[in-house]
């Protein structure tokens, strides 16, 4: 079948279609719609035995789907073993082969490759791959000689030195610490936009997540809750599961008391009556819950605007902002985050003082509680 | 500082008081007896010459099946041996494993002289060659053969050679494979180029156990070998036993630690070259 390049630009790179994976009794994956875009970053995000790296391995190569099919670039791949697959993975703890030097490690790829390229071919590909991931001269090192990032960017230069059409990285900053994996996040963003292949990533830092992809999965359970830009999934979560998962929230739980399209009306404790965005549709008397993002709470001093009256219990220091735990009577304990500009206006709240929280007018979002 | 050099010393009294006691004192007396004489009643008699190590050449047969069958034993046993522990360690699941590993050592539960004895029967004129000239395959000649004394060595060994470079699978990082499956290698690439070398210590640790062992063998030529195909042990055996020429003896068994140092030495010098400068493949 004959297809316009456009049309095979829009194409997705690869596909699951209703795809189940069982381990006996336990259900790693159900149900997997997803389709992957040419070029884009796309992380799985998730709780640890979500089903996250099962659906990775299925991509690879490494498990089959007991349901349903796996597409590559337009192509049923189901039964084609990882090693005939044009895809590369990043292995959590790197899987380098100590045997082997770094330039041989790098070069492993290529020389499996029928018709095998020559050495000068592959010498030059693994320097060009050693400069991409900015370890110059270091082909010559052992594997046990280089630090933990370094052998990372190993693992890196490895895979993409096949110039993979789908570059499968499973929580490879899990090893880093924390300042070492902020710089490796970058680069990796920085990479794939300049190499233009498609990374998926597995992590549960949501974090990484939010920073560095173009799309995210957010999974539970074996299966897809949504996919969405982060700003998506933050603004617009699909439910508590999700608002919790990503970013910080509060919520209070409550029952419907009156919704039409636009907004929902939830009463929580105390009599106190939330209103917000409904995110799907809600019958009267039906539990629910109110999510307010810390960021949108405002906190005055008394006598300085209307809101809730709430006493501050601690305050923690977070650098742009601080983050003010505070309770009402009725409504329980929440978050505040305080902007550095609003505490140099009005001063910091101390532990015990008296306050009034306050948010705009359509901060709340209202989602199903389950 | 002082101290923890006290301390190492009485750690390490035990293990040298014995060495000195077991391998030392006896190599000495060895050593000053080589150089004697027979005694008039056979044994020893003080003396200094050099006619025993002369006289070494009338045992030559003996070092040459000894220096042809060891490493020739050894060869056989790793070829049966790693197919086995790699099925064992790969292939196999978890259950299973258990019960194959005990089926590899079941045979080390009985003596070896009654399990050799078998093998007398098998190779035997009674045995094995009977039933090929049943099945019309003529009647060869098994037993007394040195085909005889390989059989009873890959018998005997083969759990030596099994166990190391099964632990050295078994070890094995699985996601490596994956790595290299991943990589694009097909399985018996992979097999060439990832779980070969890396098992290397395992096998060179087999190969260095049996082979030490096969040079001082005198079981299993003794008994299927029939006084034919006899090793520097049988020699040994009988000088001491026997003919009673102590003197001469000590040079022979002299003689079998010179030879011994000096394969074992050429071979870890091969294994560290093959190994790529990596002591845990010559030293293991
Ligand atoms: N080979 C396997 N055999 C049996 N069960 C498996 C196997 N692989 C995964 N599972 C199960 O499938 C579920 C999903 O596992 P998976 O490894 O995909 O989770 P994950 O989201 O990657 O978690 P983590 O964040 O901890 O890595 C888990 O319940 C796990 O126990
Ligand atoms: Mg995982």
């Amino acid at each position: 079948m004959q297809q316009s390049p456009l049309q095979d630009m829009d194409a997705p790179i690869a596909e699951f279609r209703a795809v189940t994976k069982r381990f006996g009794a336990v259900v790693a994956a159900e149900g997997l719609d997803l389709a992957i875009r040419r070029g884009e970053f796309l992380s799985f995000l998730g709780p640890s035995g979500c089903g996250k790296t099962t659906a990775l391995r299925m991509l690879a190569g490494f498990e089959e789907p007991s349901e349903g099919e796996v597409l590559l670039d337009g192509q049923r791949v189901d039964g084609l073993p990882a090693h005939r697959r044009p895809v590369n993975m990043v292995f959590q703890h790197y899987a380098l082969f100590p045997h082997m030097g770094v330039a041989d490690n790098i070069a492993y790829g290529l020389r499996q490759r029928r018709p095998r390229p020559s050495g000068a071919e592959i010498a030059r590909a693994v320097d060009r791959a050693l400069e991409t991931v900015r370890l110059e001269g270091y082909g010559g090192r052992r594997i046990w000689e280089l630090s933990g990032g370094q052998q990372q960017r190993v693992a890196l230069a490895r895979a993409i030195v096949n110039e993979p059409k789908l570059l499968l990285l499973d929580e490879p900053m899990a090893a880093l610490d924390r300042k070492l994996r902020r710089d490796m996040q970058i680069e990796l963003q920085g990479l794939q936009r300049s190499l233009g292949i498609t990374f998926v990533l597995v992590t549960h830092d949501q974090e990484e997540a939010l920073s560095m992809s173009d799309r995210i999965v957010i999974m539970r359970g074996g299966r897809i809750v949504q996919v969405g830009s982060p700003r998506d999934l933050y603004d617009a979560p699909r439910d508590r599961y999700v608002a919790d998962f990503v970013g910080k929230s509060n919520f209070f739980p409550g029952r419907i008391e009156g919704a039409d399209g636009a907004e929902a009306r939830l009463a929580v404790a105390g009599g106190q009556v939330i209103a917000g965005r409904p995110r799907r549709a809600f019958s009267e008397g039906q539990a629910a819950v109110a999510s307010i993002r810390p960021e949108q709470v405002a906190l005055l001093r008394p006598g300085q605007g209307v809101g809730l009256p709430v006493r501050v219990l601690t305050g923690i220091f977070l650098g742009e902002h601080t983050e003010y735990l505070v309770r009402h009577e009725d409504l329980g304990e929440f978050l505040a985050h305080v902007p550095r500009q609003a505490e140099a206006a009005q001063g910091r709240f101390a532990p015990g003082d008296e306050a009034i929280a306050a948010w705009p007018e359509g901060a709340a979002l209202i989602l199903g509680d389950d | 500082m002082a101290r923890r050099r006290i301390g190492a010393t009485l750690l390490l009294a035990p293990a040298g008081l014995w060495l000195l006691a077991m391998l030392v004192l006896p190599l000495v007396v060895v050593l000053v007896f080589s150089f004697g004489e027979r005694g008039p009643a056979g044994g020893y008699a003080p003396a200094f010459t050099l006619a025993n190590f002369l006289n070494l050449g009338s045992r030559g047969a003996a070092f040459r099946n000894t220096l042809v069958l060891a490493p020739l034993g050894t060869l056989a046993c790793l070829l049966i041996a790693y197919p086995l522990a790699y099925v064992l360690a790969m292939r196999v699941g978890e259950r299973w494993r258990t019960v194959l590993l005990v089926l590899v050592i079941v045979p080390f539960w009985t003596s070896i002289l009654i399990r050799t004895y078998a093998w007398i029967f098998l190779l035997g004129g009674q045995g094995i060659p009977k039933l090929l000239g049943w099945l019309g395959l003529g009647q060869p000649m098994l037993i007394n053969t040195p085909f005889s004394v390989l059989v009873g060595i890959v018998y005997g060994y083969l759990p030596l050679m099994v166990f190391p470079i099964y632990v050295s699978l078994e070890r094995l990082d699985k996601r490596l494979l994956e790595a290299a499956d991943d990589l694009g290698a097909p399985p018996w690439r992979s097999f060439w180029q990832i779980t070969l070398p890396l098992s290397l210590p395992g096998v060179a640790t087999g190969c260095l156990l049996v082979f030490i062992l096969l040079m001082g063998e005198f079981l299993i030529p003794a008994m299927l070998g029939g006084g034919k195909v006899f090793f520097v042990g049988n020699a040994l055996v009988d000088l001491f036993l026997q003919s009673r020429n102590w003197a001469f003896g000590s040079a022979v068994a002299m003689a079998l630690v010179v030879v011994m140092l000096v394969t074992v030495t050429v071979y870890m010098r091969l294994m560290r070259r093959w190994g790529g400068g990596r002591d845990d493949v010559a030293l293991m």
